[in-house]
C-alpha cells in the first residue's frame, strides 16, 4: 500500500465518521467545506491539469446552484403557488422560465446541463479562436461579474441582492431535522467522491495525457493532428458541471443562493484552496478546499477583518514559496527522503 | 433623439475613465505579460489621496492630481520590485499574486478610511455645464475627457519622441533582442509599472468627480479596464483608444435602452462575438511569434 492509498483510506473514514461524532451545525460546515472541494476538483482539472485558469466559477456554481433552488421553492410553494420572494416583489404570475423547474427530472437535468452547455459554448467559441491564457482568465472574470450583475438586476427572476433561501425540503428529506441534514451530508460527500473518480480516470486516460500535453506545448499537440480546443472546451465544460452539482448540493447543505456567493471575489476564492492545496494534484486541491475553509470559519468567527489579510497574504507566500501548493512540498519532500535512502541518481524531475 | 444625443457626455466620459484605467494595464500586460489584479487598488489610492488633499488649498483639486500619480506610481514601483519581477514568465501566477496584494490593499484601506464610502467635493470651477447645441455639457464630464486625452497626448509623445520611451517600445516588441541591444529591460520595466500605475491614480483622482470614494472602487472598473485591453491588443496605445471609446459608450448607450443588469452581458456577448473577427484584438503587434 502506498502512502497516497493510505491516506485516502483514512480520509474517507473520517469522512464516514463525521456525522457520529460531529454536531449538526459543525456537520453542515463540513458540508458546505466537501460543496467546494467538488469545485475545487473540477478546477484542479482545467487549471491544474489543463492550463485554463478559470476566474468564473461562481457563475457555474451559480446556475446550479439556481436550478436547483427554483426547484426547492416552486415544491415549497405548491401547485399554484408562487415563491415567497415573488410575492414580496409584487410578481403575479410564475414567469415561463420558471415553470419546467418544477418537474424534479427536469430540475436535476438543468443542474447538469446549463452550466454544461454555457460552459461549452464559451469554450467552444474562446479555445476555437485561439484565445488562451490570461485572455481566457479574463474573459471568465468578466462573465462571473455580468452574471452576478445579471442576477441582481432580475430580482422578480431571480430574488435580487437576497438570492433565495428558506428551504425546508429536499427531496423528501427535512432539512431542519438533524437526521435530514445528515442525509444531505452524505449525499455530498458521496457526489464528492463520484467526482474524485471521474477525475482520477480522466487524468490517467489518454484524453487526461493529451490535455497535459495541450497545457504544456499547445502548438505542438496541433501539429500532431489533434484539435487542441476540443480537448480543452471538454474539459472545461467538465470542470463547470462539477461546480453545477456543487452548486445544486450547496443550497441544500446552506440553505442559500444568492449573487454574494457567485461574484469575482467568490469565484477566486474558490482558486485560493485549489493553490494553497496544490493544484497539480487531485487529492492536494481538495484537501486545500477544505483546509481553506475551514480556516475562513475559524477567522471569521474571531476577527472577520483579519481573514482578509490572511487569505491575502496565505495566497502570495504560497505563490512565492510554494507555487505547486502543499502537495508540491510534499511531492518534493518524499523525492528527497527517496533520493537519500537508495545510493543512485535522484530521480529526474518530470516537468508538471 | 434628445436622449441618445445627451447621453453622449456620460459615454464620452466612461470612455475616459476607461482609457485612463487601460492604459497601464495594456502596457504591463503587453510588455511583461503581467495581469496587474492590484491596478484597481491604484485608482482606490489615487482617490483616496484627493480625499486628503481636499481642503488643504484652494487649488488642492488639481495639486491631487500630480500627487496622486506620484502615490500610485510608486505603489506599483514598489510592487514591480517586491514581488512582480519575481514572476516573469507565469502570467497566471502573477494574477493571483496581484488579487492577493488587492486583498490586502483594500482591507488596508477599510482599516485606514473606514467602510462606508467618503465624498470629494468637486472644485467650485467644475460645477455645472453648458449647454451645446442643445446638448448638456456637463463640466465635471468634460474634464475628465479633456484630462484623459491630454494623458493619452503625453504617453504618446513620451513613446515616440524621448528615449526612454522608444526604449519601452522595443521591449514591448521584442524583450530579447531589446536586451541583447544593451538596454536595460528590468530598468523599462520598473519605469513602465511606474507610469501605468500612476495613470490609475490620475483616473482615481477624476472619478471622484463623479461619484463616492470607496474601499471597492477599483473593482468595480477592473474587469471593464481588462476588457478594453482584450478587445484593443496588447501593447497598443491606438487599440486601448479605440477600444477604450467602444466599450465606454457600448456601456452607456446599452444601459440606457436596457437595463444597467442586461447591458453588462451584452457588453460581454460583443465581445466574444467580437473575438471571433479578431482574436487577437482591433490592433496586433506584427512578430513572428506563433499565434
Amino acid at each position: 500500500m502506498t502512502l497516497g492509498r493510505i491516506s485516502l483510506v483514512v480520509c474517507v473514514v473520517l469522512l464516514a465518521l463525521a456525522p457520529l461524532t460531529l454536531s449538526p451545525f459543525r456537520l453542515g460546515l463540513l458540508a458546505k467545506y466537501l460543496c467546494f472541494a467538488i469545485v475545487a476538483v473540477g478546477i484542479a482539472l482545467a487549471w491544474g491539469q489543463g492550463g485554463m485558469l478559470t476566474l468564473g466559477q461562481g457563475v457555474f456554481f451559480g446556475l446550479g446552484g439556481y436550478a436547483m433552488a427554483m426547484y426547492l421553492k416552486l415544491k415549497e410553494a405548491g401547485s399554484a403557488g408562487l415563491p415567497d420572494f415573488m410575492v414580496w416583489s409584487g410578481v403575479e404570475e410564475l414567469p415561463a422560465l420558471w415553470k419546467p423547474f418544477g418537474n424534479p427530472v427536469f430540475a436535476l437535468a438543468a443542474v447538469v446541463l446549463i452550466p454544461g452547455v454555457v460552459a461549452f459554448l464559451l469554450g467552444l467559441l474562446v479555445f476555437r479562436q485561439r484565445v488562451r491564457g490570461a485572455y481566457f482568465a479574463i474573459l471568465s472574470q468578466a462573465l462571473a461579474a455580468a452574471f452576478v450583475i445579471l442576477l441582481i438586476g432580475q430580482q422578480g427572476l431571480t430574488g435580487g441582492t437576497n438570492g433565495m433561501t428558506n428551504f425546508s425540503q429536499f427531496f423528501g428529506l427535512d432539512l431542519t431535522d438533524p437526521n435530514g441534514q445528515r442525509a444531505v451530508y452524505a449525499i455530498t460527500a458521496l457526489v464528492l467522491g463520484a467526482t474524485f473518480l471521474v477525475a482520477k480516470l480522466l487524468v490517467r486516460s489518454r484524453f487526461g495525457r493529451l490535455l497535459v500535453a495541450v497545457r504544456d506545448g499547445e502548438d505542438r499537440v496541433r501539429f500532431l493532428g489533434y484539435d487542441p480546443a476540443v480537448v480543452k472546451t471538454i474539459t472545461f465544460t467538465i470542470s463547470a458541471v462539477m461546480a453545477g452539482l456543487a452548486g445544486a448540493l450547496f443550497v441544500p447543505v446552506v440553505g442559500i443562493i444568492s449573487p454574494a456567493l457567485l461574484g469575482i471575489v467568490p469565484s477566486l476564492e474558490l482558486l485560493v484552496g485549489v493553490a494553497v492545496g496544490g493544484r497539480f494534484v487531485l487529492a492536494g486541491a481538495i484537501a486545500g478546499a477544505i483546509a481553506v475553509n475551514y480556516a475562513k470559519t475559524l477567522f471569521s468567527e474571531d476577527f472577520a477583518e483579519g481573514w482578509l489579510y490572511l487569505q491575502g497574504g496565505l495566497f502570495v507566500l504560497v505563490l512565492v514559496f510554494a507555487p505547486k501548493g502543499l502537495a508540491g512540498v510534499v511531492e518534493s519532500a518524499r523525492d528527497r527522503l527517496a533520493s537519500r535512502r537508495q545510493t543512485g541518481p535522484a530521480p529526474v524531475e518530470v516537468t508538471a | 433623439m434628445g436622449a441618445l444625443v445627451n447621453q453622449l457626455p456620460i459615454g464620452l466620459s466612461i470612455a475616459a475613465v476607461l482609457l485612463l484605467i487601460a492604459l497601464g494595464l495594456t502596457f504591463t500586460f503587453g510588455q511583461m505579460g503581467v495581469i496587474n489584479m492590484a491596478h484597481g487598488e491604484f485608482i482606490m489610492a489615487g482617490a483616496y489621496t484627493a480625499y486628503l488633499l481636499q481642503g488643504l488649498t484652494s487649488q488642492s483639486f488639481l495639486i491631487a492630481l500630480p500627487v496622486a500619480f506620484a502615490v500610485a506610481g510608486l505603489m506599483g514601483l514598489l510592487l514591480e520590485w517586491s514581488l512582480i519581477r519575481r514572476f516573469y514568465g507565469r502570467p497566471l501566477d502573477t494574477l493571483l499574486l496581484t488579487w492577493g496584494v488587492s486583498l490586502v490593499l483594500q482591507q488596508l484601506a477599510r482599516d485606514v478610511f473606514g467602510a462606508p464610502n467618503v465624498q470629494v467635493t468637486a472644485p467650485g470651477w467644475l460645477v455645472g455645464g453648458v449647454d451645446l447645441l442643445g446638448v448638456r455639457l456637463p463640466y465635471n464630464r468634460m474634464f475628465i475627457v479633456v484630462l484623459a486625452v491630454v494623458c493619452v497626448v503625453g504617453v504618446w509623445l513620451y513613446l515616440t519622441r524621448l528615449p526612454a520611451g522608444r526604449r519601452m517600445r522595443a521591449v514591448v516588441q521584442d524583450r530579447e533582442l531589446a536586451a541583447y541591444s544593451g538596454i536595460a529591460t528590468g530598468r523599462v520595466d520598473r519605469f513602465t509599472f511606474l507610469l501605468g500605475s500612476g495613470l490609475a491614480g490620475v483616473a482615481g483622482v477624476a472619478l471622484t468627480l463623479v461619484g463616492p470614494v470607496g474601499p471597492g472602487l477599483g473593482t468595480f472598473y477592473i474587469v471593464d479596464a481588462f476588457l478594453v485591453v482584450v478587445a484593443g491588443g496588447l501593447g497598443q496605445l491606438r487599440g486601448a483608444v479605440l477600444a477604450a471609446v467602444a466599450l465606454g459608450f457600448l456601456n452607456s448607450y446599452l444601459e440606457f435602452w436596457t437595463d444597467a443588469s442586461l447591458a453588462k452581458v451584452l457588453v460581454f456577448v460583443a465581445i466574444i462575438a467580437f473575438l471571433q473577427v479578431r482574436p487577437q484584438g482591433m490592433f496586433v503587434l506584427k512578430g513572428r511569434a506563433l499565434v
